[in-house]
């Protein structure tokens, strides 16, 4: 309460982080009981939260429910800081929090994410909050609720490779690429959010608290720090975290996982880091790509003028 | 009674039901059923629509729970035991490993929107293979014994003819090795030249697995063909039980008489 008054913001009539004291109170405990419980979903009572639903109402609410004012914000989507939905989040936090933000990695305490893990490896002491459109593995499989609850808490889980088995057997290999579900301290079969399976490895054993937060669907689940996560797969077809086979066009990184960039009609092409905040502390710390503008060395020179 | 069970081998029933009772309400669904089934033997329940029989299934294989009564399964590793009172993570692990059910109807018992290899394979990744190649090998090997062409392994049931459906659910229960199967209405909603491929299949696999099987049907026919022994059902109760040909052939009570006279002979 008396950080509002410290830091007044353009909207003074909103508690601190937008949400009411006995709704972060609910949420902090649904959280507690998810870390305690790792990859367990816990069921919460969702808000209605000033944005649609798949904008990441789930991530917000638990963001709010763990800023305090003293924390720094980054917020993501899809890897990139600039973008509608990763704005329109920051800009809400900004308002109802009054928080600072950054776009820095290694600055930020709090990560909002849609879609990806950052490049830049996380540390303790950082929270890292997914948006979570569907929480439940098993979903597409199993259509039942109270079905997959059940398959949850008897470890009933032979039906989660069958959806891979499907997938060899069509395409010839696991062509699961995002969304690839996981297992956590060989209890919990989770989902780990839309995020490319490249950045499976990286919830693993990662010094970060991971959260997660599905807003329509109702539920929390998370991470703590140092947890094992295993991606599942088989013997004779192993889990393998694949990006495109290709240079960050901007960067020259190969080891960022790349978007595709369509440049004409003539079939051209380039492949960039999606991770923006990486691809740009890069390209400053001089790694020049084969596609890159000459840009980057405007400033310096301008600089040296 | 004694002397048989101090023999160096005592033999058990694999199957023991004492007085397996369940009502729906004030409704008798089946009362007083008992019976002993032993490794092996295929044993026929018919009656009329209403009798009772497929409740008496469904709380043989733990689909409804039973209000009273023991049903004692003889389990591989873990000898005879009640099953009603096992815990859920048990029963489930019997009916992936030790027990297999064959729904009237295959929409009930097949994944329809996942591939006949992977219907199949799905007890076998339940029970902990990892390896697709060998999964893959042994759906396939199964798909054959069940006369579906090892080309169809990629295929949907959905675009299988009801015979190969049947067919394919019986391959996906019986791929773990199950020692006893159930079976409910297994030919029902069939014509009759599919019906008869399936029944040749079925007493082939019952034999040469040495399965045991209880399989419901109204149809005297399938009982004939496969039944060691015969059970009669009417309003929830047995009237009658004996071998296949002795009950068929020399039916004692008014109802099974009625039964086999309602028969139309060809």
């Amino acid at each position: 309460m008396t950080a509002i008054a410290q830091t007044p913001t353009e909207t003074d009539a909103y508690n601190f982080a937008y949400l009411d004291e006995q709704t972060k109170r609910m949420i902090r405990r649904a959280i507690l009981k998810g870390v305690a419980i790792p990859g367990y979903q816990v069921p919460f009572a969702s808000r209605e939260m000033p944005m649609p639903y798949g904008w990441g109402t789930g991530g917000v609410q638990v963001t709010a429910a763990c800023l305090v004012p003293e924390d720094r914000l980054k917020v993501i989507d899809q890897g990139a800081d600039d973008t509608t939905n990763a704005v329109s989040i920051r800009r809400f936090f900004q308002r109802t929090a009054g928080v600072a933000v950054t776009e820095n990695t290694p600055e930020a305490t709090v990560i909002q994410t849609r879609h990806r893990i950052p490049e830049t490896p996380l540390t303790e002491g950082q929270i890292l909050v997914y948006q979570v459109p569907i929480p439940e593995p098993l979903r597409f499989l199993e259509p039942r609720e109270t079905e997959t609850r059940r398959m949850h808490a008897l470890e009933d889980y032979g039906l989660m490779h069958v959806k891979l088995y499907e997938d060899i057997a069509r395409h010839g290999q696991i062509a699961t690429s995002y969304d690839y579900p996981v297992k956590v301290e060989g209890r919990y079969v989770m989902d780990p959010s839309p995020i490319p399976k490249f950045d499976n490895p990286k919830m693993s054993d990662n010094a970060a608290i991971q959260l997660f937060g599905a807003g329509r669907e109702q539920r929390i689940y998370a991470l703590p720090p140092y947890t094992k996560v295993v991606s599942l797969d088989f013997e004779d077809h192993p889990f393998v975290a694949s990006k495109a086979d290709h240079p960050c066009g901007l960067c020259g990184s190969t080891d960022s996982y790349l978007d595709e960039v369509i440049m004409d009609d003539q079939g051209g092409r380039m492949f960039v880091c999606s991770d923006t905040n990486y691809c740009s502390t890069r390209r400053e710390a001089g790694h020049i790509g084969a596609m890159a503008a000459p840009a980057p060395a405007q400033p310096q020179e301008r600089r040296a003028e | 009674m004694n002397a048989l069970a101090q023999t160096p081998t005592p033999e058990v029933p694999l199957l023991a039901v004492r007085d397996l009772h369940k009502s729906y309400g004030a409704r008798i669904g089946c009362t007083d059923v008992s019976f002993d089934l032993w490794p092996g033997e295929v044993m026929g329940i018919v009656g009329e629509s209403g009798s009772g029989k497929s409740t008496l299934l469904s709380c043989l294989a733990g689909h409804l729970t039973a209000d009273a009564g023991q049903v004692i399964y003889d389990g591989r590793t873990t000898g005879p035991r009640d099953v009603l009172t096992l815990s859920e993570p048990e029963r489930r692990m019997l009916n992936r490993t030790e027990w297999a059910y064959v729904h009237q109807n295959p929409r009930d018992g097949l994944r329809m929107g996942v591939s006949a290899g992977g219907n199949v394979g799905e007890r076998l990744m339940a029970v902990g293979a990892r390896h697709y190649g060998a999964i893959r090998s042994t759906a396939s090997d199964w798909l054959g014994r069940v006369e579906i062409d090892a080309n169809r392994i990629d295929d949907r049931p959905s675009a299988f003819s009801g015979g190969m459906q049947q067919r394919l659910q019986i391959a996906r229960n019986l791929v773990t090795g199950p020692r006893l199967i159930f079976m409910d209405e297994p030919t029902g909603g069939l014509d009759v030249s599919v019906q008869a491929r399936l029944l040749d299949l079925l007493r082939g696999l019952v034999r040469e697995m040495g399965l045991s099987a209880i399989i419901v049907t109204h149809d005297l026919a399938v009982v004939r063909l496969l039944a060691d022994r015969l059970m009669v059902m009417k309003s929830g109760r047995v009237i009658e039980q004996g071998l296949t040909d002795q009950v068929l052939d020399d039916p004692q009570h008014a109802y099974t008489q009625l039964l086999v006279s309602s028969v139309l002979q060809v």
